[in-house]
């Protein structure tokens, strides 16, 4: 963003001044993240940058701490691990089919009282997760699925539903309908048309609901605290779990490869969106 | 048009009318049946429960199903002296019952939460009563301790007869309910929730101030950059947004701790003393800093959307017609930008009032806010009617902000990245 030649000199300090917070702004946004990778590879045991560190000498740079992860004793990693993948898995697979289906529905200009239907499909999304964790716990210890992993999976489809429903009828909303007409003309039925030919042009959107549902549940930890036993603890639980007793470099350890997941995660859902909107024909 | 109102009429010869009205309900049920699943989903297993708080949280059936015949007999009794003898024949009887079912102790405790004493007197007359002869109960119960005689006491337990309640509300304000059944407010040193809602709000309201002072500028860089550099800047919105929200807060509770990389940073600079550093961390200030950091993106979001829309040319307009740069910004871009801070204002207000994590594992005890209250009656003193109770009057809140936001922007244009 270059001046024109004849901004005045105040302008040309104000215009300084406020790329100066841009910058102080974004450093406050993405240096947090930076400080988890070199002490995840400190060689001691304390959460500070030692001398050798400073100075960069091989030495007081280590891998104990992922090792430490993987094959520590009495580890919980693994099983947290395991746990997570599993559940973030079929909470996005239950979300992802619940919620296109009702994004279908949501955006058929037919669909009676929609406002009201969208704003209960929604609310798991606005409403405060302890509310949530409260109430889904009460709900689960009635039907008995407290401490397992379908009560988990069902929890997590329900807040990950609605960030399906949102990306999803977004993309609807830019679809033209005419073609799936067109399909129902050339003497296609319904299922086939969608899934050849709604499907392929909404997928972009369907991918990245299912990878907010996805995230949402890997992520998620207030609604597991109430509901995981011992068997079925996550990775954000064990997390939890280990940043209230002690901060310990495993657990950094661990947050570099959580951030080395939402990196790549970050990648996928930007090359979606712009294919989306390359398909939706939104030029920028 | 024609008199006669003449019908047109489909190939099959019902009236055109007719067959689209039927067409048109066989499209609404096509579409409901596709919302139906998730929609029957969803209440089942998430608005059903809530109203289960609901039930949970006014629910005072306990004492009333412990002590059935104790209050049919007290229905005549108008509570000015002490109760007549059969009202003390019912409770001996209701007594002994639950002396069998080994339930006397819950019964102590439901009262005790009424009026402070019971709990002993309880474990006395569960004692005594072993010895208790036919007749004459009032002498005897009496007898086992002078409170027993004390028709205060009497009072209590009837206050408890009603299967239903607002008792919970009212302590979650820090009211409660005198003998007089007058309301009042807790004695000033044990007004603790107050001091929460407060603290949750006040919270809330400056994490979003924060939000916004910082969200404006950069969003307004993103909007005007050409796509190149904004799309990588947007990386640094968009990874804290993707990066699980217990690592964003451990690398805070990293940063701010005493031996951390920012006091490192102000000892250097001379703003403090090493042994005089700052105390960042369990604390408010860890609450504003980590809230902020781990908010923003949910500003820069809607506003960097809204100000894509604002055409470039209608700032080069306000200039040319003799604005100065900041005229044309306050009169003519601004405005443009309110519906985006008003998205971004309430969706982070709503996602700081019902904070959890992060007060918990940065704010310490001053730094800590209703939710985190909510989960400890949850928890630990498994006064699961209260934590109700409390969660129904935060989430009452958070609906009408939720229904402003519907009104202002309506659900339907939430935006994610």
């Amino acid at each position: 963003m270059a001046l024109p030649k004849y901004t005045e000199p105040h302008y040309r300090i104000w215009h300084y001044i406020y790329l100066t917070i841009c910058a102080a702004v974004f450093f406050f946004l993405i240096a947090p993240l930076f400080v988890i990778f070199p002490l995840s590879f400190n060689a001691e045991e304390f959460l500070v940058f030692s001398d050798g560190m400073k100075r960069l000498d091989p030495d007081a740079f280590s891998l104990r701490w992922y090792q430490d992860m993987i094959y520590g004793t009495k580890n919980p990693w693994g099983l947290a691990a395991k746990n997570s993948f599993i559940i973030a898995i079929f909470a996005t697979i239950g979300s992802v089919l619940l919620g296109t289906v009702a994004a279908l529905g949501l955006s058929s200009r037919h669909m009676p009282y929609k406002g009201l239907v969208m704003a209960v499909l929604i609310s798991p999304m606005i409403v405060p997760l302890i509310i949530s964790g409260v109430a889904i716990f009460f709900f689960m210890a009635k039907v008995g699925l407290a401490a397992t992993h379908t009560g988990i999976v069902l929890a997590h489809i329900i807040l990950g539903t609605p960030f399906v429903v949102i990306t999803v009828t977004a993309t609807l909303s830019g679809f033209d309908h005419s073609v799936t007409r067109a399909a129902a003309s050339l003497g296609s039925n319904p299922v086939n048309t969608f899934m050849k030919i709604t499907l392929p042009l909404i997928l972009p959107g369907v991918i990245s609901g299912g990878l907010f549902a996805f995230v949402t549940s890997f992520d998620e930890v207030v609604v597991v605290l109430f509901l995981a036993g011992l068997e079925n603890t996550t990775i954000p639980v064990q997390m939890w779990t280990g940043l209230r007793e002690q901060l310990s470099p495993t657990i950094l350890a661990v947050a570099t490869c959580l951030i080395i997941l939402s990196t790549l995660i970050l990648v996928t859902a930007e090359l979606l969106r712009r294919r989306s909107e390359r398909l939706r024909g939104i030029n920028r | 048009m024609s008199s006669e109102n003449k019908q047109i009429l489909t190939t099959d010869g019902t009236p055109l009318e007719v067959s689209l009205k039927k067409a048109e309900k066989k499209n609404k049920i096509k579409a409901f049946l596709l919302v139906a699943p998730l929609l029957l989903f969803i209440i089942i297993t998430y608005v059903f429960p809530i109203g289960e708080m609901l039930m949970r949280s006014v629910d005072d059936k306990m004492v009333t199903e412990m002590l059935p015949k104790t209050y049919k007999s007290m229905e005549k009794w108008d509570g000015k002296e002490l109760p007549p003898e059969e009202v003390f024949e019912a409770f001996y009887i209701d007594f002994q019952k639950l002396i069998e079912e080994e339930r006397e102790g819950k019964l102590s405790t439901q009262l005790n939460y009424t009026k402070n004493g019971f709990k002993s007197i309880i474990k006395k007359l569960r004692r005594k009563s072993k010895s208790f002869e036919e007749g004459n109960y009032k002498e005897q119960i009496m007898a086992v301790h002078r409170r027993w005689a004390d028709v205060e006491y009497w009072r209590a337990i009837k206050r408890r007869a009603p299967a239903y309640t607002y008792q919970k509300y009212l302590k979650g304000m820090d009211m409660y309910e005198n003998e007089k059944g007058e309301i009042v407010n807790v004695s000033e040193d044990r007004r603790v929730h107050r001091i929460l809602w407060l603290r949750t709000l006040e919270i809330a309201f400056f994490v979003t101030v924060f939000c916004f002072l910082m969200a404006y500028p950069i969003a307004h860089l993103l909007a005007t950059l050409p796509m190149k550099y904004s799309n990588l800047l947007m990386i640094c919105v968009l990874l804290p947004f993707w990066t699980s929200l217990l690592v964003r807060t451990a690398s805070w509770m990293i940063l701010l701790q005493q031996q951390g990389i920012v006091n490192d940073f102000f000892v250097t600079i001379g703003l403090v003393t090493d042994d005089n550093r700052v105390e960042m961390m369990y604390n408010k200030t860890g609450s504003y800093v980590a809230m902020t950091q781990i908010l923003l993106p949910f500003m820069v979001l809607p506003l960097y959307s809204v100000m894509k829309t604002i055409s470039p040319s209608l700032m080069r307009a306000g200039k040319s017609l003799g604005g100065t740069p900041f005229v044309a910004f306050w009169k003519v871009y601004f405005p443009l930008t309110i519906p985006g801070i008003g998205a971004g204002c309430l969706l982070v207000f709503i996602l700081a009032i019902g904070y959890y994590i992060t007060p918990a594992l940065v704010g310490g005890a001053s730094g800590t806010l209703i939710s985190n209250q909510i989960a400890f009656h949850m928890k630990s003193t498994l006064d699961w009617s209260f934590a109700s109770a409390m969660g129904l009057m935060l989430l009452s809140g958070v609906l009408v902000i939720y229904w402003l936001y519907n009104k202002l922007v309506g659900i339907d244009n939430i935006k994610l990245g």
